[in-house]
């Protein structure tokens, strides 16, 4: 079996967010990136595919240079081999774009990702790949099993789950709980040195989305207090001057 | 060129994210000069859909075909697609849902449009610009989107708007598109539905839970206050990890976000990725016996004290409310 994880390449989920003094772009000084949460489920959800029922797993980022630390650690948990399209993720269109392109070149039989990324929430990717692609896209998925040729997706929707089985190829989008993730042993590290990390150029540019500004949500003007003893005033405020219940 | 308004239904009945989506869409229509159309699919009576008159729909697309009573991702793009056609509307407004993301993200290649998820307030559009606000880096931060494309899709988050509430009916049409057997393809073979409790992503008020109740055998406090308040339940990430309670329950930054009109935390400290899930929250209210908890400071309202002895008075002052 041959799988594609599209990960990317987000600022770790502690990082207290600001923009540059003109709210354009991400304020990156001192912030530390990782592997997007989500995408870690996609990942290992591959690897222990893999290691059970044979195949290959392909790594696939569409970014700058910076983000090859995080392909490497990619390759250290279990990925086979890497390829990172040198390009900035502008719109959730244009990196569709990119993996859709790769995909087609290679046919892959499972292509996974998480959901979405922490950081544009655009949860778009994995239903935009799937269309260029004429494929199924399941999404969310928080089970995966393959039998043969067919997966077998537990899919959540508000209020419940649906059991979906889909004969291959196709995207799954990842949450938890599909899997624990893994972190890279020292084996791990040491062998990904070695492991293939193709760079290609992406194919054109287009995009649907444009960023204007960023902006910070307001802060809370202040917590009012209530004494533990008259615990049951928070009711009465909360209907007479909240007006929420 | 009305705007197309995507309607979900559970259970017979037009869901709440729905409501505030159509009367979302019927606004936008208002600021663009037309009128707002919906198509829904499914499990609904046309009873029931000419109610969207109420959010300012004019009239209702209804696909009431058997096979699509439960969502087939697939089959549902066509046929919305071919609504968009029909109504050769520009404009295509979702519910911020899984759902919504499983249709908005197919149905933008498909009609080449640009998308714009999370969506927090209603669009600026002056001449040929179309920016919208949304919500990004999991809840702690938002940026104005310009949507470059001709035609734009826009999936609302939940509490964005005000159910709209006018007098008049919508006119209800049949509608349907040609599925293949292709279309049928990733069908779900079975469906599992939570019954009984208050659906998280839809619930007005959450009541949720942290390791500060130091094990599931004490969640009747969280369960009770709940049942009180006619609210939903959830839980930190650290409780879903020991496993204490459901992964579907957990709110935040890589679990589910939530937008009630109150949500209620007890017994969790507010690391910066629980609070990312729950700042777009009316109002929040902490109860954490440490009082240099940091959720204090995104709170509107607060006690310090231990939920054991906190909670029961809660219960009881929530019970007299009926």
């Amino acid at each position: 079996m041959k799988i594609l994880v599209c990960i990317s390449n987000v600022p770790d989920t502690t990082t207290k967010i600001t923009f540059t003094p003109d709210n354009k772009q991400f304020n990156t000084a001192g912030v530390q990136f990782v592997i997007n949460p989500y995408d870690e489920y996609a990942l290992t959800r591959a690897i222990e595919l893999k290691e059970a029922q044979g195949g290959t797993v392909t790594v696939l980022n569409v970014g700058e240079a910076d983000t090859e630390a995080n392909i490497r650690k990619a390759l250290a948990i279990g990925a086979d081999d890497a390829i990172r399209v040198n390009a900035k993720p502008t719109d959730a269109f244009f990196v569709a774009t990119q993996i859709a392109n790769i995909a087609k070149q290679e046919n892959y039989d499972l292509i996974l990702m998480g959901k979405e990324s922490v950081d544009y929430n655009g949860f778009q990717v994995h239903g935009m790949v799937a269309e260029m692609l004429g494929i199924p896209s399941i999404t969310p998925g928080v089970k995966l099993d393959v039998n043969g040729n067919t997966a077998t997706v537990q899919r959540e929707i508000e209020g419940g789950h649906e059991i979906i089985d889909a004969q291959l190829p196709i995207v799954v989008s990842a949450q938890q709980p599909m899997c624990e993730p893994r972190i890279p042993n020292m084996r791990g590290i040491m062998t990904a040195r070695t492991k293939p990390l193709k760079v290609v150029e992406p194919t054109g540019s287009a995009t649907k989305t444009e960023i204007d500004a960023f902006s910070l949500p307001p802060q809370k003007t202040g917590v009012k207090m209530i004494s533990p003893e008259n615990a049951g005033e928070l009711i009465t405020l909360l209907r007479n001057e909240a007006k929420v219940i | 060129m009305s705007v197309l308004v995507v309607i979900e239904c559970a259970n017979g009945e037009v869901k709440k994210s729905s409501l505030e989506a159509a009367t979302y869409g019927s606004k936008v229509a208002q600021q663009m000069g037309t009128t707002a159309t919906a198509i829904a699919i499914g499990d609904i009576s046309e009873e029931n859909l000419k109610h969207l008159g109420a959010q300012g729909i004019k009239k209702v697309l209804f696909d009431n075909d058997a096979r699509l009573k439960n969502f087939v991702n697939l089959a549902y793009v066509k046929v919305i697609a071919a609504a968009a056609q029909k109504e050769d509307s520009k404009v295509i407004i979702l519910s911020n849902t899984n759902i919504g993301a499983a249709i908005g993200s197919r149905l933008a290649v498909r009609l080449e449009a640009s998308l714009a998820t999370n969506v927090v307030a209603l669009p600026e559009i002056s001449g040929s610009t179309f920016k919208v606000k949304r919500g990004v880096y999991s809840g702690k931060a938002f940026a104005e989107v310009n949507l470059t494309s001709d035609r734009k899709i826009i999936a609302v988050k939940k509490n964005t708007i005000e159910v709209g509430h006018e007098a008049g009916e919508a006119s209800v049409e049949n509608f349907s598109a040609s599925l293949t057997d292709a279309d049928f393809a990733a069908a779900p073979k079975e469906v599992i539905q939570q019954t009984g409790d208050i659906l998280l992503p839809e619930a007005d008020i959450v009541v949720s839970g942290g390791r500060g109740l130091k094990g599931p055998e004490n969640w009747h406090l969280v369960e009770d206050l709940a049942k009180a308040l006619g609210a939903a339940t959830a839980c930190s990430k650290p409780v879903a990890d020991v496993d204490w309670r459901p992964h579907h329950e957990h709110v935040g930054q890589t679990g589910i976000t939530v937008s009630p009109n109150l949500y209620i935390a007890i017994g969790i400290s507010g690391a910066i990725q629980h609070l990312a899930g729950v700042n777009s929250s009316k109002v929040i209210v902490v109860i954490n016996k440490d009082p240099e908890a940091p959720f204090f400071k995104a709170a509107d309202y607060g006690i310090v004290g231990d939920a054991f002895e906190v909670v029961p008075k809660l219960i009881e002052a929530a019970k007299q409310l009926h």
